[in-house]
Order: structure tokens, then sequence, then C-alpha cells
């Protein structure tokens, strides 16, 4: 017996689609975006409640036993996580989704003799492990319980080939026999896949390997639905894996890189590695006391934050010296290139959190024709993104990359740690350049040197 | 359902995903991340089904095993998400003194922390 008939549990599911639609639709601006996200959460809880009310079911309090555990262990995590580990986070949740996904899949091969049926199940299985496993050593590198620098080994190339050569052939083998000790060989190779798929790649590179995963994870679940026959998980795997395949490719392009040259390119021994090299050319470096003057008595201040100032932690005091300016009469904005942070749009959600109105947060398409207007452009932590290499060298590693046109500004000061290259290893031409200052330090300290002098200066 | 039918929706969904993502600012690309994670984690709605129709303890324990994941993913995800989103709010600070009045929101039932 069972609660619902079946054209009612098709609407139930039907509106939480839609739901799910919404969500996304939502975070098209700040001020949607929240209620998407309830509106999301509204709908998985009522597949959720669909689910229980539609099929017949053994087992319950075992079920419900388990949601309480996942949901225990879950939302403490996610209400305590620190903004600057949400890639670890992202990582974690997606890899066990995908994980989910596979434990799934495996079951239900004893249930079909359909063929067709246990392509979809291979495809989860196989998919949901790479995405698991691969989850699990980006959450370990973000975690920095292991390095962050690519690992590369001699024969990872031929090795890679061969277990998904083997991963094909056991994938066939199921579809075809159905048999269960065959489908668990492909679980191992997906898990062995998803580990070689990510060891390659680079601490920087990471963030775009989770997007690219959270799309497996999304296709997963899709392939599970036309497993189940249920459209809901069809269509919601679909938006996921539609969603996270333009992500991960808009992540590549803002960072001027293939995606194939990120996942790949380790192998060719190619320039993720980063060079040392310093130049000893002259470059105007200047004090605290120096940059207050250059920005308290400015009319207009962009500040470029990157992934420095997110390393240092000090996207607080950013926030702090943008209201110092702001309460001086400056016009003070936020400049933010697409890849800032530690992920796509971290940068907007560290200084969200540090109480910087979304407002104050120019997207790079919309900030970069106004640094010509600008008296300052303070860049703080960041180099590669506002490298003019990108536009001007040929033959640059970062050539083509959209960059953040700071070179327009009147002024530019730079705080930075060294002069050590930015990630792409390239030296920037623009710190040579007559109107730019330097101020080294952390990121941090600097930035609490400089508020505490602007906070020193007379009102003009 | 038959496959077609299924098929059909497959197809549309993806051009549905493709329009609605393509929109999104990129200010919000890593709620977009999280909120998508979140939706995948309707995975949940599979394992049920699978842990309910479970007559084999061993079966039982992988089952219940994905349920528990599915929903971390599903949970932790909406309320992560949550959480990074309250955290974007508007303009609504007093206008600093000889300065220019920063534009004040109409979201005035905005909470505050």
């Amino acid at each position: 017996m069972t609660l619902i008939d079946p054209v009612w549990t098709s609407l139930l599911y039907l509106a939480a689609a839609v739901c799910f639609i919404l969500a996304l639709k939502g975070l098209n601006s700040p001020r949607t975006a929240r209620r998407g996200n309830l509106v999301g959460a509204f709908g998985a809880a009522l597949a959720v409640a669909t689910v229980f009310m539609s099929v017949k079911m053994d087992n319950v309090p075992w079920i419900v036993g388990a949601m309480v555990v996942g949901s225990g262990v879950a939302a403490p995590v996610a209400r305590q996580v620190k903004m600057t580990q949400m890639p670890q986070l992202v990582a974690l949740f997606n890899g066990v989704g995908g994980g989910a996904a596979a434990l799934v899949a495996l079951l239900e091969l004893a249930h079909t003799g359909d063929r067709w049926v246990r392509v979809a199940i291979v495809f989860t299985l196989l998919v949901g492990a790479v995405s698991f496993a691969g989850s699990a050593i980006t959450f370990s590198k973000l975690q920095e319980l292991m390095t962050t620098r690519p690992v590369v080994f001699a024969g990872l190339p031929t090795l890679m080939g061969a277990v998904l050569l083997a991963a094909v052939g056991a994938a066939v083998a199921v579809v075809f026999s159905g048999s269960l000790a065959l489908a668990l060989l492909l679980l191992v190779l997906g898990l062995a896949a998803g580990v070689l798929l990510v060891l390659p790649v680079g601490g920087a590179d990471v963030p775009i390997v989770i997007s690219l995963l959270n799309a497996f994870t999304g296709l997963a679940v899709a392939a599970s639905g036309l497993v189940l026959g249920n459209v809901l998980l069809v269509v919601a795997g679909t938006l996921v894996g539609a969603s996270g395949t333009i992500l991960t490719r808009a992540m590549a392009a803002a960072m001027g890189r293939s995606v194939a040259g990120i996942l790949f390119g380790a192998f060719k021994g190619g320039s993720t590695a980063g060079s040392t090299a310093v130049s000893d050319r002259p470059v105007r470096s200047s004090s605290p006391e120096d940059v207050a003057v250059l920005l308290g008595y400015a009319q207009r201040v962009i500040i470029v934050p990157g992934y420095g100032l997110a390393v240092a932690q000090g996207q607080h005091t950013a926030a702090e010296l943008a209201l110092a300016l702001e309460a001086r009469g400056i016009d003070v904005d936020f400049a933010i290139h697409p890849v800032a942070g530690r992920m796509p749009g971290h940068m907007n959600v560290l200084l969200a959190e540090a109480n910087v109105p979304y407002e104050s947060l120019k997207e790079m398409g919309e900030i970069n024709s106004e640094f010509r207007t600008a008296d300052v452009a303070l860049v703080v932590g960041a180099n590669d993104v506002v490298n003019p290499a990108a536009k001007t060298t040929a033959g640059s590693p970062i050539y083509g990359m959209p960059i953040l046109e700071v070179a327009d500004a009147r002024q530019v000061v730079f705080l930075k740690r060294s002069m050590r290259p930015g990630f792409a290893g390239i030296e920037n031409e623009l710190m040579y350049e007559p109107q730019t200052t330097l101020l080294f330090g952390d990121a941090k300290e600097s930035l609490i040197k400089v508020l505490s002098a602007v906070k020193a200066l007379k009102l003009s | 359902m038959d496959g077609i039918a299924l098929l059909t929706i497959t197809v549309l969904a993806v051009f549905v995903g493709f329009e609605v993502v393509s929109k999104v600012s990129s200010t919000l690309h890593t709620p977009l991340m999280s909120g998508a994670n979140a939706i995948h984690g309707i995975i949940l709605v599979g394992a049920i089904i699978v842990a309910g129709q479970a007559s084999d303890p061993w079966v039982l324990a992988v089952a219940l095993l994905a349920v528990v994941l599915a929903t971390a993913n599903l949970v932790g995800g909406f309320v992560v998400t949550d959480r990074m989103l309250e955290m974007f709010r508007g303009r609504q600070r007093v206008a600093p003194p000889g300065g220019k009045a920063g534009p004040v929101e109409a979201e005035s039932k905005e909470r505050t922390r």
C-alpha cells in the first residue's frame, strides 16, 4: 500500500524539479539568491516526503535513522566551517554525493536484466566513483593533508591509460553479464581513475577540478535516474551536470587556460610549477604612511583583492580600510577577478562575510572601464590577474587571460610579500612602471599599518 | 516511463541548465557551485528507494551508507549555501559625513546578525 498514486507522485516530483530550477535561477542576483536556495531546499524536502509516500517501503526506521546521522554530521560542519575553507567543504559534499550515486547503481544491478539499464548503471558506477575519489584527493590538497603541488611520476599517463582501458573493458563486461564481482572491480577502477585524475593537478587549479567533479556527480545522478526510472533524479542531475560544465569552462577561460590543459598539463611538464626568478631592476617601494596619503587624498580608489589576501586572512582589514576611506568621502569599490580567492567567486563570499555590501563588489567586465577614472588602484595579494603581459606579450603563459586593467589608474599600489612572480611564474612589468608604488610585507599586516595611517590623517 | 520520454526530458533539462546558469553573475559563482552541489544530493531519493527494497542485510547496510552520504550532501549543501547567501547584503549603512549617500536598499527586512 502506498499513500499516493503514480500521478500525484509525478506531479510532486515535477514540483520539486521546478523548485531546483528556481533555486539556480535565483542566483542571477544577490537579492533573490537566498530565497532561491530556500525554495531549492523546500523542493528537496518535498521530494523526500514524496518518495516515502509513493513507494512500498521496508526498513523505514533504519532509513530515517541513517538520514538523522547524515544530517547530524553535515549540518554542524556546514554551520561552522570557515568561509576560507569553503572549497574543501564543497569538494567533500560533492564526493559523498558521487559515492552515494555509485552505491545506488551497484545495488540496482541485481534488480535489472535490461542491458540499456545496465549501461546507465556502469556509467553511474564509474563516474560516481571517479567523483568520490577525485573529490577526496581534492579535499586533501585543499586541506593541505597532502602536497598542493602537482604529483607526477614516471609512467603516470601509461597507468592512467591502463586503468581507463580496464574500466571500459569491465564496464562492457558488466553490461553483458550483469556480474556483481565485475561491477565491484569497475568501482575500484573508477576510484583509481579518480585519484590519478586529480593527483597531477596543481593547487591553484584544484578549484576548477572541483567544479568539473561537481558536473560529474550531476551526470552520475542523472544516470541513476535513468536506472531507477525516476524523472526527478534525471532532471536534477542533468541541471547540475549542465551548470557544472558551463562553470568549469567559464573558470578555465577566466584563467586563460583550457580544461584539458589543466587536467593534463602536468603530464607534459607544463608551467604549473611556476618559476622563482627575480629580476633586480629598481622598483619604487614605499612606507605605509605614504600609501595612506595616496589613498586618503584620492577621490576614487579601486581595491583589487587576490589570492594572497585570502591566504593572509586580510579580508576584514580590507573591508575596514574601505570603510575608513569612505568615511573621508572617497569612492571605494572592490574589483573582483572571476578567479580571485581559492575558488571562483570565493573573494566575493569572503568580502561579503566582512560586511562589504555587494554593490561594492564589481565584476571584471563592469569595473574595467572605470580604472581610468580611479586615482589609486590598490592591488592586495594579486599578481597574474593584473599583469598586462596577458594582453601584450604573445608568448607569455597567461597571454589571452582576461585581466583587471589596473594600469589605467593614475597610481597603482601593490601590497606584496616579495618580488616573487605569481602563480604563472612570470614577471609583472607593471611593477616597474613610474606610476607604481610597492609596499612589501604580509597582506594583512600591511593593510593594518595602512589602515591606522589613514585613520591618523587629518580630514582634507 | 519509456526510454524516449526520459531521453526527451534529459535533453530539455540540459538546455534549461545551460540557460539558467549562463545568466548567473560571477559574484555568485561560489554559492552556485555549492547550491548545485546541494541539488545533486537529491540522489537521496534513489538511496531511499534502494534501501526500502532491501531484504538482504548486506544490501541494506550498503544502501543505508548511501542514505547517510546523500543526506550529508543534501542537507550540508543547502545549509552552507544559505549561510553564504545570508552574508550577501545590500548597502544599508549610514551615509558617511560629507560623502555620497550610498543607495539604501529597499530590503529593510533583511536580518541583522
